[in-house]
């Protein structure tokens, strides 16, 4: 059992593989905190599925290095993301703002699921009002009147 | 009501499908970020020269109040595509007369030397980026990249990676035309 255990643990183990370099990080633990935090929010512009601190790019590293320099030069998170954002655009940012650019990105999802909600509840009505006990129109009626008369001739024979 | 939802999957197919079409350009490349510096003045950097080379350093100011626009390549001897540019870019500057000036990224001062007495020097200014941090003033994700300054400091063009081969020299050239054309 405790080899399961210890298995599995190796097995999530690469999960928190970091690319942050022991010479990297801060000696105030609470800045390398800030500085983590950042860094999540920060795109490597080379590996663009990457947050810089994952990533192994030299840029990556360069933009690490900036983060803590800015930090330690006593700016604030949001001082330093802007820094950044200010270089790069809003592609380094993992959660871009909201501008004209990007509404879209922004809205999608939100009009897909108001879109899916209306189909939906749109089919969920229409499927309660036929279970209602409305009575059959006419044609119907004289329909199954017809088939129940030849049934009835049938079964007479 | 009936005839609306059984249109429903063409709407859908016509949307995926434009959406497709999108994603299989050949011509759309996911890794061009586009670049805040269009439009913008060059941003803040001054360059020490690379000791060892008889051309000055790089700063904002060079590139400030030119007679006209100014090609700013950011190369290193280490980038094996940069040699190939190398060749397009002295082709631009001799043929053309275009003024060309150097960032030197992260490169050891002894091997840009090097490099640069064995395929000929087109920069007339050189800075040495030995950190990167002018690198990061310019918003670059690599080497090399190019830019095209206006005579007035303005950014104006970015093209990244090796300007070689004929698509990437044409669109280079129509890019710098426009730069020149703008200033006229």
């Amino acid at each position: 059992m405790r080899a399961v255990v210890i298995a599995a643990l190796l097995v999530l183990l690469p999960i928190l593989a970091q690319a942050v370099e022991p010479d990297e990080i801060l000696a105030d633990p609470a800045l390398e905190a800030r500085a983590r935090e950042i860094s999540k929010q920060l795109r490597c512009v080379v590996c663009q599925n990457q947050d810089i601190d994952s990533s192994n790019a030299g840029v990556a590293r360069d933009l690490r290095l900036l983060v803590r320099e800015r930090l330690t030069a006593g700016d604030s998170n949001v001082e330093v993301v802007d820094y950044v954002h200010a270089r790069f655009g809003d592609f380094v940012l993992f959660k871009p703002p909201f501008t004209r650019r990007t509404a879209v990105l922004w809205l999608a999802p939100l009009v897909l699921v108001a879109a899916a909600l209306l189909a939906g509840g749109l089919s969920i009505g229409r499927a309660r009002r036929v279970r209602a006990d409305a009575p059959l129109d006419p044609e119907d009626e004289a329909r199954i009147a017809a088939a129940m008369d030849r049934y009835g001739q049938e079964g007479s024979e | 009501m009936k005839r609306l939802i059984a249109g429903l999957p063409l709407v859908l197919a016509a949307i995926l499908g434009a959406f497709f079409l999108w994603g299989l350009d050949p011509e759309r490349d996911p890794n061009n970020i586009p670049s805040v510096l269009i439009t913008h003045p060059v941003p803040d950097f001054a360059l020490d020269p690379v000791p060892g080379l008889d051309v000055p350093g790089l700063a904002t100011a060079d590139l400030l109040g030119n007679p006209g626009p100014v090609v700013v390549n950011v190369f290193a001897s280490w980038c094996v595509p940069c040699k190939a540019e190398h060749a397009v870019l002295s082709r631009f500057v001799e043929r053309d007369g275009v003024r060309l000036m150097g960032i030197n990224y992260k490169d050891k001062p002894k091997d840009a030397v090097r490099w640069l007495a064995e395929l000929g020097n087109p920069y007339s200014a050189i800075g040495s980026d030995l950190d990167g941090r002018a690198g990061i003033e310019w918003g670059i994700s690599g080497v090399p990249e190019t830019f095209i300054v206006g005579g007035d400091g303005t950014v104006l063009y970015r093209y990244v990676g090796p300007i070689v081969g004929e698509d990437a020299v044409a669109k280079f050239t129509l890019a710098l035309q426009q730069a020149q054309g703008g200033l006229s």
